[in-house]
Order: C-alpha cells, then structure tokens, then sequence
C-alpha cells in the first residue's frame, strides 16, 4: 500500500478506503490470456464497438505481473489448468476473478473426465458470467458488478486473502 | 490396384498365419494379420513396388471388451505413387500379468509416431520399440485410459485428477 504514508493521515479512513477501491476498480488491468470461443467475445468487448477503455480497461496486459483481472474466458481443460493457476499466481495483489461462459463457471456442456467442472474449483471466482457464449454487453455487465464489488471492499482495515482451494 | 489386387498380393506373399482372416464391409476390403508380424506386414506393403504404400493415413484401435481379443489396432494406408488405399488390423489382447502390446511401425512410416503415442494412452497398448513413448494428449500423471469401454465419460478424482499430485496444495 504506502499510500497512507504520503497522507500523513489527513484523510478520513473512509473516504481513503474510498479513494483506494476507486483507483483500483478505475484501472483494472485483464489479462490478456483467452482459452476457448468466450475469448472472441472478450476480444470483442476490447475493440471500439463496445470500447472498455471507458472503464480504465484498454490495456490487456500480456504479462501477469502487470495485471488484475483474470478473466477465465472459456473451457479449462485439465491439462491446462496447472498453467492458468501459474500465471494467477504470478499476478501481483490485489486480483480479481472473472468466471466467463458456462464452461468456466460450471463445465458446462463438456461434463466429461477431461474438463476443469468449474474454475472455483481452483481459482477465488468474483464474478460469474452466464452464458455460452455470454454476449459482450454480459461481460460488460459482469466488468461493472466487479467494480461495484470492488467498491464495497474493505481493501485498508480488512484487505481480502484469497485462497485457493486444492482439488482433492 | 483394386483392393482385391491388394488383398491377393498380400495373401501370396504371406502365409496363412500371417494373414488370419479377409472381411469385407461396404466394399472395403481389410484383412486381419497376426500380431506379432504386422511389421513385417507393414515393410511390405511400403516396399512392394506395385504396392508402394509411402504413406500412412492413421493408426488407431477399436476396444471390443468384453470380447476376446479385447482390442483391434486398425492401420490405414495411403500410396501417393499409386492412388490406393488399405486398411489392415491386428488383433491385440490384455492378460492378467501383461499389458496389451504390438510392435511399433515407427521405422517403417515415421507418421506413426503421434498416432502410436495417442492410441497408446487413449488404450493402454503398448508399442514396442516406439523411440518416444510419452503421452501425447493427456496428463503424464493419468493412469486411465479414456477410450476403454469400461471408462466412465465422467472420469473421477482418482483416474483423472484436476491436478499432478505435486502441484495439489
């Protein structure tokens, strides 16, 4: 944090917390990582027609360390899952989940032995997006609960630990 | 060459325990050859001038549990010199103390390679003297076999875990 340093504490707790939840939720960086056709409705939702630069999102970050969105937009395959959980590692607190599309939030169709059933199994989801796959205007929808979400953080008195949970 | 062609040359070439039986199916011809010579079996068909199969297709196999021999390796192949093609199996069986196994054709067609990997982990059959026998599609830390008839589609924490055991908090 530090921020509190800088301000000497001349600021209401309240209105710092504020201030704070306002920042990160105004430049949520994502991640820009997609694994199956829910991607091309988040690619979709970056370009100009839906335009999430109005929300401080434009830039979809490449490296993890530079993010604080994962959006799980897709099917996660097993065999992919120890590299999704590698590079949400490797993001930097705080970090926020988005479950994108049936697959990620339940399986979804392929309820089969190859296929993650849900990334809550893995992942500390924020925000599920139902849909298969969810229109950009649900991402969008899901992007804005995220942040109404992040507003009601208590991200100075009691800063969320996420915990993933093991498989077994 | 006419799939009977084919079928005849083979046939003269190899004696009847070789080639242990000729079916037909929708007009396609495919004759099931011993287990333990399919590489023979292979080299020649590559080999033979009028045969000249330079490339194969596909290799795979078809689980019939409960019947014995359990499984049927199917090998496809494609001449590019000749414009023919052929389909032979082998029949391969699982026993209690020993797994399934057949000879690699990866020195007769080096495609094999990828086909043998995949039908070895979807099966459980082993292909002797293959160079690479990793897994191709699945996990390294899965024992199931997915493709087996006694698999459940649905698989379970045991058999098909989310996760390798190391990296499981």
């Amino acid at each position: 944090m530090g921020i509190e340093r800088h301000l000497n504490d001349t600021v209401h707790v309240t209105n710092l917390e504020w201030l704070v939840n306002w920042s990160r939720k105004s430049s949520m960086w994502p991640l820009g990582f997609g694994l199956a056709c829910c991607a091309l409705e988040m690619i979709a939702t970056f370009v100009s027609r839906y335009d999430l630069a109005r929300f401080g999102m434009e830039v979809a970050r490449p490296s993890p360390r530079h993010a604080d969105l994962m959006i799980v937009s897709g099917t996660a395959s097993k065999k992919m899952l120890p590299a999704i959980l590698r590079i949400y590692e490797q993001m930097a607190e705080p970090k926020w989940v988005i479950a994108m599309g049936a697959c990620a939030c339940t399986g979804g169709i392929y309820k089969n032995y190859a296929v993650v059933q849900g990334i809550d199994r893995h992942l500390p989801v924020d925000v599920y997006i139902p849909g298969c796959p969810p229109r950009p205007e649900a991402l969008m929808d899901g992007i804005l609960q995220l942040h109404a979400k992040v507003m009601k953080e208590q991200s100075l008195h009691n800063p969320p630990i996420p915990k993933i949970r093991s498989a077994g | 060459m006419k799939q009977e062609e084919i079928q005849e040359k083979l046939s003269t070439a190899f004696s009847s325990e070789v080639i242990q039986a000729v079916d037909e199916f929708q007009g396609q011809i495919y004759v099931t050859v011993a287990q333990e010579k399919i590489r023979e079996v292979c080299l020649f068909l590559k080999n033979d001038p009028d045969l000249a199969f330079d490339f194969l297709s596909f290799v795979g196999a078809v689980d019939k549990y409960p019947k014995k021999p359990r499984f049927e390796v199917v090998y496809q192949v494609y001449s590019l010199k000749r414009n023919h093609r052929f389909r032979i199996k082998a029949l391969v069986d699982e026993t209690e103390e020993a797994s399934a196994s057949i000879d690699s054709v990866v020195s007769v067609w080096p495609t094999a390679d990828w086909h043998e990997r995949e039908t070895a982990e979807m099966f459980g059959i082993n292909f002797n003297g293959h160079p690479d026998p990793r897994k191709l599609l699945l996990p390294e830390h899965w024992e199931a076999h997915p493709l087996r008839k006694d698999f459940s589609a649905l698989g379970n924490d045991q058999d098909t875990p989310d996760l390798p055991p190391r990296v499981r908090n």
